[in-house]
C-alpha cells in the first residue's frame, strides 16, 4: 500500500476493517495510473478493481462526455481482456479509442433503447466475471442501482466504469447526487500544451478527484492520453512523443 | 395477446418451376395447366402471363391459342406443397418459434415476442418480404391480431406488407370480400347469390339464421377473425429436430415449477444432442396452455451450445414472462438449429494465459433484443465510414486504424452546419459559431484532405473535404470542415461543418 508509510495508525485500522469486513479476499487489486502524485491519493495505490468508479465531463463536456469517455477508455485500454460497452446513444468514434490503446478486438458494444436496460447489461456483465472491464455511458445513476452495481463488481473483482452525460447542461447537478461509487472523477478540457509552431498540441485535462472512498479529494493537470492509455502529469514542456510524422499547418 | 404473420405466395407453383430450374430465363411467360374430369384448365399464371391475358380458371386451349410463347407445364399439386412445407421448415429457423403451413399457398406464424429482436414490427415484414424476394419467391405479408385478418389482408393487398394496429381488426376487414373469409367454396358461391359481399355484411346480419342455413362454419371463421374464439397455431415439425417435452397431469404455474421443469428438459435435450454430436444455435421453449393458446421462447446463442447451464440460463432469464394462465399442461423444448459440436479441451492454463470465453454473456445480451456488436476498421478515408459493425462473436480481427492525424472521441451523427470566419483557401477558422455559441479559435492543425470516393457514388467524383482540428479559447477542441477545396466550387458547396468532439 502506498500511504503505509505515511500513517502506520491508519493503515492498521484499516487493515482491521477490512478483517471485519471479509477478511483476506475483500482486499482488492488496484490498477495503478502509474504517476505517484495520483496513486498516492488512491486507496490501494490505484484504481481498484471490483469497484465502481464514475467519470463526467465537465464544462461544456458535460453534454458529450468525450474526455470522461476517452479517460475510462485509457484505464480501460490498461485492464487485461475483453471490454464490454454498454449504452445508448452510439455516436462514439472508435479509431479514437484506439488512438488510446484500446483495440477494436478488444471491445463489445451492447446498445439498448433505454437507460435501465444499459444499467442491466452492466450488472449482467459485471457478475459474468473474467471481462478487463465493463464500461457504461449513463445519464442517471440512482444510489440503489449504483449499490448493485459496486457489489456485482465485488463479487467478481471486475472494474466497473461509468461515463455520465447528460443531455443538457443543466442536468449535470445530479452529478451531486451520492452514489455508492469508488471513485468519481471530473475531467474538463484544458487549453492545449503550447508548441513552438503554430497548431494544437497535445490536449490536457484537469482531472478532479471527486470523491473517494476511504481518501481525500484532490486536482490534477495532465495529459491526455497517450497511445498506450497513459496519462501524463502536465509539465508545461512540449510532449514530442506523439508529434512525430505530423504535417502541421497553422494559421 | 398473438400478433400473427400472414405470408401470402400468390406465384407459389411457377415460382417453384423457376427456382427448380433457373435456366428459365425471367420475360419466359409460364402457365400452369391442372386437369378435372376432361377439362384443362390454367391454375396457375406468373406475372408475364398474366399480362398477356393469361388467367387462372380459363381453359388450357384458349391460353394456348392466346399466347404462342407461353411454356405450359402440368400442375403438380404434391410438389408444390413440398415446397411450402420446405419454405416454411426454414422460416421456422429464421422468425418465429409457432411457424405453420397455412395451405395451399401461405406460412402463417405467431410472432409475438420476436418482433422486437428484429428492430420492430414493420422491419421485421419488410426483411420477411425482402428476404422472400431475393429467393425469387413473390410474397405478400401482413400483420395483425389474428390468423384469420392477417389471411384475409396477406391476400387483399396490392403492396408487399401490412400492419394492422392492436385492436383494429375491425376497421381492417369490413370492406374486405367474404372469399378471403377461409369458407369452404359452395359457402361463399351461396353467400354471393343471396347478395353479401363484404366480411362486414356478413358480421352485421344475425347469427342464428346464416348458421341454420349454412351450418355453425361462417359463425366460427367470424368469431376466429375477430379473436372472440382462439386458433391456436399448431407449429410445424420435421423428424430431424431433436424435441424434448414433458407434459402434466396436473396443470403448473409456479414459476419455481416452471423452472425446475425447464431445467430439466435442458439437461434432457443436451444428453441428446451428446448423442449426435451437436450444438445448438436456436433453442424454442413451447409452452401449453390448458386453454389451448401456445406462448414460445427462442434463446439463439452465437455459437453452438451444449452447455446444461449456459442454456438453462438464457431460459431462466425469461421464464418471468411465460404467462401461465389457467395452467401449463406441457413443455417442449427443440433445438431448431444444430451444428455440430466437437468435443474440445477447454483451457490448459499451464502454458496459455487464460482467456475467458464470453459467448454465453453475449447470448445472453442478444436475447434480451439488444444490439451487440464489434466494430472493425474498414479501408474509407471519408470518416463516418471508416468503421464498421461486425458480429459481436467474429473472430479476431487484429486490424486497427492506421492514422496520423488525431481523431474525434465523439462523432456527430450528421454534420452540423456552422457559420465560420475563415480565408480561403487553405486557412483554418478564426471563429465559428455552432448552435448559437462562439468560439473563437486559438488553436488550429489543418487541413487533412478528405476525398470522395467516386467509385461508389457519382456525386462524390469530385468531392473534398477540408478538415481542421480547431481548438477556442477555453480549451474545447472540435473537428469541423469545408467542404469543398476553397478554389473549386465544383469540389464542395464551401460550407462550414462541424462533424466531431475531441477529449
Amino acid at each position: 500500500m502506498a500511504q503505509s508509510g505515511a500513517n502506520p495508525v491508519i493503515t492498521e485500522l484499516r487493515e482491521r476493517i477490512s478483517h471485519l469486513e471479509g477478511g483476506v479476499s475483500r482486499r482488492t487489486q488496484t490498477l495503478p495510473f502509474g504517476i505517484s502524485e495520483i496513486d498516492e491519493h488512491l486507496p490501494g495505490g490505484g484504481l481498484s478493481y471490483g469497484a465502481l468508479h464514475e467519470f463526467a465531463g465537465g464544462a461544456a463536456g458535460t453534454v458529450d462526455g468525450a474526455a470522461a469517455a476517452l479517460f475510462a477508455a485509457g484505464v480501460a485500454a490498461r485492464t487485461k481482456g475483453k471490454v464490454i460497452w454498454c449504452l445508448t446513444r452510439p455516436d462514439l468514434f472508435f479509431p479514437a479509442l484506439a488512438q488510446a490503446g484500446l483495440h477494436p478486438d478488444r471491445v463489445i458494444f451492447v446498445e439498448a433503447d433505454r437507460e435501465e436496460d444499459v444499467l442491466a447489461s452492466m450488472e449482467e456483465a459485471l457478475s459474468f466475471g473474467g471481462l478487463g472491464a465493463v464500461v457504461a455511458e449513463l445519464v442517471r445513476l440512482p444510489m440503489t442501482a449504483s449499490r448493485r452495481l459496486q457489489l456485482a463488481a465485488e463479487k467478481t473483482g471486475t472494474m466497473g466504469l461509468v461515463v455520465r452525460r447528460w443531455r443538457r447542461q443543466t442536468e449535470a447537478s445530479d452529478f451531486g447526487q451520492p452514489t455508492a461509487s469508488s471513485t468519481r472523477w471530473r475531467v474538463s478540457v484544458l487549453p492545449s500544451e503550447a508548441l513552438p509552431v503554430p497548431g494544437v498540441g497535445r490536449a490536457r485535462w484537469l482531472l478532479e478527484l471527486m470523491r473517494v472512498k476511504a481518501g481525500e479529494c484532490a486536482e490534477f493537470e495532465v495529459g491526455a492520453c497517450n497511445a498506450a492509455g497513459r496519462i501524463d502529469l502536465s509539465t508545461g514542456f512540449v510532449d514530442r512523443q506523439d508529434k512525430a510524422g505530423r504535417s502541421v499547418h497553422s494559421r | 395477446m398473438p400478433r400473427v404473420v400472414s405470408i401470402f405466395l400468390p406465384d407459389l407453383s411457377t415460382d417453384r418451376i423457376r427456382r427448380a430450374d433457373p435456366s428459365i430465363p425471367v420475360e419466359q411467360a409460364i402457365a400452369v395447366i391442372a386437369r378435372s374430369g376432361s377439362k384443362r384448365w390454367v391454375s396457375a399464371a406468373d406475372a408475364a402471363a398474366r399480362k398477356a391475358g393469361v388467367h387462372v380458371g380459363m381453359p388450357a386451349a384458349k391460353a394456348q391459342a392466346l399466347f404462342r410463347g407461353l411454356m405450359l407445364v402440368d400442375a403438380d399439386a404434391v410438389l408444390d406443397t413440398n415446397a411450402l412445407e420446405r419454405i416454411t421448415l426454414w422460416a421456422l429457423t429464421q422468425y418465429s418459434p409457432i411457424v405453420a403451413v397455412d395451405p395451399p399457398d401461405g406460412i402463417v406464424m405467431d410472432t409475438e415476442g420476436a418482433d422486437h429482436l428484429q428492430g420492430g414490427e414493420q422491419m421485421m415484414i419488410t426483411a420477411i418480404a425482402n428476404r422472400f424476394r431475393a429467393k425469387g419467391l413473390t410474397a405478400r405479408v401482413a400483420i395483425a391480431d389474428t390468423w384469420g385478418a392477417a389471411h384475409a389482408c396477406a391476400r387483399a393487398i396490392e403492396r408487399e406488407t401490412v400492419i394492422v394496429p392492436r385492436g383494429e381488426t375491425v376497421r381492417a376487414v369490413e370492406q374486405l370480400p367474404i372469399h378471403l373469409l377461409r369458407l369452404p367454396d359452395q359457402i361463399v358461391v351461396d353467400l354471393r347469390t343471396l347478395g353479401f359481399k363484404t366480411i362486414g355484411e356478413l358480421s352485421a346480419t344475425p347469427r342464428a339464421p346464416l348458421t341454420l342455413r349454412f351450418g355453425p362454419e361462417i359463425g366460427r371463421r367470424l368469431d376466429q377473425m375477430y379473436a372472440r374464439l382462439a386458433e391456436p397455431i399448431e407449429p410445424v415439425r420435421s423428424p430431424e429436430l431433436i424435441e424434448v417435452s414433458r407434459a402434466f397431469a396436473e396443470p403448473i404455474g409456479a414459476a419455481e415449477t416452471i423452472n425446475k421443469y425447464v431445467g430439466r428438459l435442458v439437461t434432457q435435450l443436451v444428453s441428446e444432442l451428446q448423442r449426435k454430436g451437436l450444438g445448438v444455435r436456436r433453442t424454442d421453449l413451447i409452452v401449453e396452455k390448458v386453454d389451448g393458446a401456445r406462448q414460445a421462447i427462442r434463446a439463439g446463442t452465437a455459437k453452438p451450445a451444449r452447455d446444461v447451464a449456459w442454456l438453462t440460463k438464457l431460459f431462466r432469464d425469461r421464464t418471468e414472462k411465460i404467462e401461465p394462465g389457467f395452467g401449463i399442461e406441457r413443455l417442449s423444448l427443440v433445438a431448431i438449429v444444430t451444428q455440430p459440436l466437437e468435443e474440445e479441451q477447454r483451457s490448459s492454463s499451464l502454458v496459455e494465459e487464460d482467456t475467458t470465453d464470453i459467448t454465453p454473456l453475449i447470448d445472453v445480451f442478444g436475447n434480451r433484443g439488444q444490439r451487440v456488436y464489434r466494430v472493425a476498421p474498414f479501408a474509407s478515408d471519408v470518416p463516418e465510414r471508416s468503421v464498421q459493425r461486425i458480429a459481436a462473436a467474429a473472430t479476431e480481427r487484429d486490424a486497427n486504424w492506421v492514422h496520423h492525424w488525431p481523431r474525434p472521441v465523439r462523432l456527430l451523427h450528421k454534420p452540423d452546419p456552422i457559420d465560420a470566419i475563415a480565408l480561403m483557401p487553405d486557412k483554418p477558422p478564426v471563429s465559428i459559431t455552432w448552435r448559437g455559441k462562439r468560439h473563437r479559435i486559438a488553436r488550429a492543425d489543418g487541413p487533412e484532405r478528405v476525398f470522395g470516393e467516386w467509385w461508389k457514388r457519382d456525386s462524390e467524383l469530385e468531392a473534398v473535404r477540408d478538415y481542421f482540428v480547431v481548438e477556442d479559447e477555453r480549451g474545447q477542441r472540435l473537428w469541423v470542415f469545408r467542404s469543398g477545396d476553397g478554389v473549386d466550387p465544383e469540389t464542395g458547396s464551401h460550407r462550414w461543418f462541424i462533424h466531431g468532439i475531441f477529449a
